[in-house]
């Protein structure tokens, strides 16, 4: 496989009968991603478009032997939904919802905490548009046709400048091993550094994009990680260099509120490390094309 | 969303915090009166604004006499006050906040955050008060002390107490200011706020401890559960571009150009401002229409768009997934028929369904521009909104 997600995961749709949770679990069905099954409290027992649905995540996993979860709950139940995943002993665990309290992220990361690292569920999200392997599957809201299968992977913060990147680059030939969202929260389940570890030790995977925007470390962080520890070259774009500052701009973690938060700044650190700079959201083709016949 | 001073004030009393006695007034007679009220021969006339930083605008003047109130009310009322924190349009000021005078003997500074590399509520104080945090942390950066908390058991004593003690407080204030610390932060737990900020948190003449400006920002995300929080809302103190757009829920920002934005995902409404941007051109806003816009949505999205009247070109830029570019041009027909468009109108689709969406541009007859691409979306709208500028007699 890629990374994280392949025609072998097992998918639990958690809100699968609500109306998003239903079409975006045909979406992934219509692509080959393997469903397994629905959680919605009160109506386990039920068929939802030929799925069986479950009253809990524990239920369904021990009756499926899902192992990943796509969370399509809203915002005020989301951060339940995850915690609920983890304790399930769910390995990878996406959630779409835009709009969760910080204050629910932060005591979601601590509960996740208690697991032992290698029991620990990896939550991707939230506030993302979720993780594909083209031609495998995927867990999300992106249009799966603009993905050619190649082996460059795709890291980003926005679900539409990921999709721009991703046909940008299918235009010129030039495929994705996977590529995964996550997310615009300020506070998120997997960093950029998390995502390249995973790409630098992919074996299906040669070169990695990151589609960064203003506000949070993490972008800074990926540049050292980058710097110290990567053998497989990464171009990168960071949207919102007209941003006012304090401003927040749509996403809840897009705001420069600190030293090196700016969009020229983390430019500045990515370059230093060693990064190539996609200069426009208009040049990812170009770039990433001119990064792999170097 | 922000708050008032006062009403945080308010908030923080609840929680056990000293604020000074005080009270709200929208007229010079009632700052007169208000001040009549608390007795003592001192009183400060603090301008309501969302904003810091008011004492430099004029927007807080201490007064002795009914006169110095009545004056200081009557300039403040009504008036817009700029700080480097209102933009230079600046903030209406229409309630002051009459409050007894205090006798500072030392001034500190107190502030919660949600940090981002913690990932967790990190307190941040310093016995430098007075001065903005930025400040503080270039001029007198040893004089910060951090103190991260457990968010499976909140704050705990000893954590307020080693702040109280590291800020240098004499050991007879040590309790108090420990109460205080503790407070502002359940406050801040149990409210969900996003970021509160006592400066400055002095120690009176008198041994006592006392919140004398308060900053406090809730997360929007939270209000659902806070609905006392939400009704403290201000309109006034918004921008009114951004409060139209927010009412219909959109997910709007305003700006200062006159470049007119319709783009569906952050990250690419971000990235088209950047665009127009390096073409030369100025973005009059940030607009997000979203996942899965209707038609209905994306003219009210033009409606929002075009409440602004310095918008002289409109670009729509929709990279669609869950989106339908279909519906996005059903909406963009639509928006140019009803609300009888006359500005250059440049739109780019992609994605879902983007053959039946150009093909409803083109048999619409209507006079929209079409791109392939966000850098020729941009280079069109720049070049149009010239034409505009040039028309109107103004140089670009």
């Amino acid at each position: 496989m890629a990374i994280l997600i392949d025609k072998n995961s097992k998918v639990l749709v958690t809100g699968l009968t609500g109306r998003i949770g239903s079409f975006h679990a045909q979406e992934m069905r219509d692509y080959g991603t393997n469903v397994v099954g629905g959680v919605t409290p009160g109506k386990g027992g039920m068929v939802h478009n030929g799925l069986p649905v479950f009253n809990t995540v524990k239920g369904a996993v021990a009756e499926t032997g899902a192992d990943m979860v796509i969370a399509f709950v809203p915002p005020p139940f989301a951060a339940d939904s995850i915690m609920e995943a983890a304790d399930a002993g769910i390995r990878t665990c996406i959630c779409i919802a835009d709009g969760i309290p910080t204050q629910d992220m932060i005591r979601v990361k601590r509960y996740m905490r208690r697991y032992k690292a290698e029991n620990r569920m990896r939550l991707i999200g939230p506030n993302c548009a979720g993780i594909i392997t083209p031609g495998q599957g995927f867990a999300g809201l992106m249009p799966p046709h603009i993905y050619l299968p190649g082996r460059v992977g795709i890291i980003g913060r926005s679900g539409t400048l990921g999709y721009e990147a991703a046909s940008q680059m299918k235009a010129r030939g030039i495929g994705v091993s996977s590529s995964i969202g996550i997310g615009g929260d300020p506070i998120n389940g997997s960093s950029f550094r998390d995502i390249l570890e995973l790409f630098e030790n992919d074996p299906e995977t040669d070169a990695v994009v990151l589609v960064g925007e203003i506000g949070g470390p993490q972008e800074a962080e990926a540049a050292e990680y980058i710097r110290d520890h990567m053998t497989k070259p990464v171009a990168a774009y960071i949207a919102g260099l007209s941003a006012p500052k304090g401003r927040r701009m749509g996403h809840a973690g897009a705001i420069v509120s600190a030293f090196g938060e700016s969009a020229q700044e983390k430019v500045e650190i990515l370059k230093d490390c060693g990064v190539t700079i996609v200069p426009t959201p208009s040049a990812f083709g170009e770039a990433v094309e001119t990064m792999l016949a170097a | 969303m922000d708050i008032h001073e006062y009403q945080a004030k308010e908030l923080l009393k609840r929680f056990g915090v000293n604020v000074p006695r005080g009270g709200i007034a929208y007229s010079p007679e009632q700052a007169v009166y208000r001040a009549q009220e608390l007795s003592g021969d001192k009183c400060v006339v603090k301008a309501q604004i969302h904003s810091g930083a008011r004492g430099k605008a004029g927007g807080v003047r201490v007064c002795s006499s009914d006169e110095e109130i009545a004056d200081a009310a009557s300039w403040m009322l009504g008036r817009k006050l700029v700080t480097h924190q209102t933009g230079p349009q600046g903030k209406l000021v229409g309630r002051l906040y009459v409050e007894e005078a205090t006798d500072i003997r030392q001034e500190i500074y107190l502030g919660f955050v949600m940090d981002r590399t913690e990932e967790r509520v990190v307190v941040v104080a310093s016995a430098q008060g007075g001065m903005e945090i930025e400040d503080i942390s270039a001029n007198e950066p040893d004089s910060i002390i951090r103190s991260v908390v457990d968010p499976a058991v909140g704050m705990q004593a000893f954590q307020a107490r080693e702040i109280a003690f590291q800020l240098g407080l004499d050991p007879s204030l040590i309790a108090q200011a420990s109460k205080t610390i503790t407070g502002a932060y359940k406050m801040m737990d149990q409210l969900d706020a996003s970021m509160l900020e006592i400066n400055p948190l002095v120690v009176t003449g008198s041994g006592e401890i006392v919140a004398l400006d308060c900053k406090v920002s809730f997360d929007d995300n939270a209000l659902f559960r806070h609905p006392e929080i939400s009704e403290l809302r201000d309109k006034s103190q918004e921008d009114a571009r951004e409060t139209y757009a927010g009412d219909r829920g959109l997910n709007y920002i305003g700006l200062e150009g006159e470049i007119g934005c319709i783009v569906n995902g952050a990250g690419l409404a971000m990235a088209t401002l950047d665009m127009i941007k390096m073409a030369g051109g100025e973005p009059a806003n940030f607009l997000d229409v979203g996942g899965g816009a209707s038609p209905e949505r994306v003219l009210m999205s033009f409606k929002a768009v075009l409440n602004d009247p310095n918008v002289e070109a409109v670009l729509v830029n929709i990279f669609a997934g869950i989106n339908r570019c279909d519906w996005i041009a059903e909406g963009v027909v639509r928006a140019v028929q009803e609300l009888d468009l006359k500005l250059p109108l440049v739109v780019r689709l992609s994605g879902t369904n983007v053959e039946e969406g150009r093909k409803i541009l083109a048999e619409s007859d209507l006079n929209i521009t079409t791109a392939e691409t966000l850098a020729e979306a941009a280079e069109k709208v720049v070049s149009a909104w010239r034409m505009a500028e040039a028309k109107n007699g103004r140089a670009a």
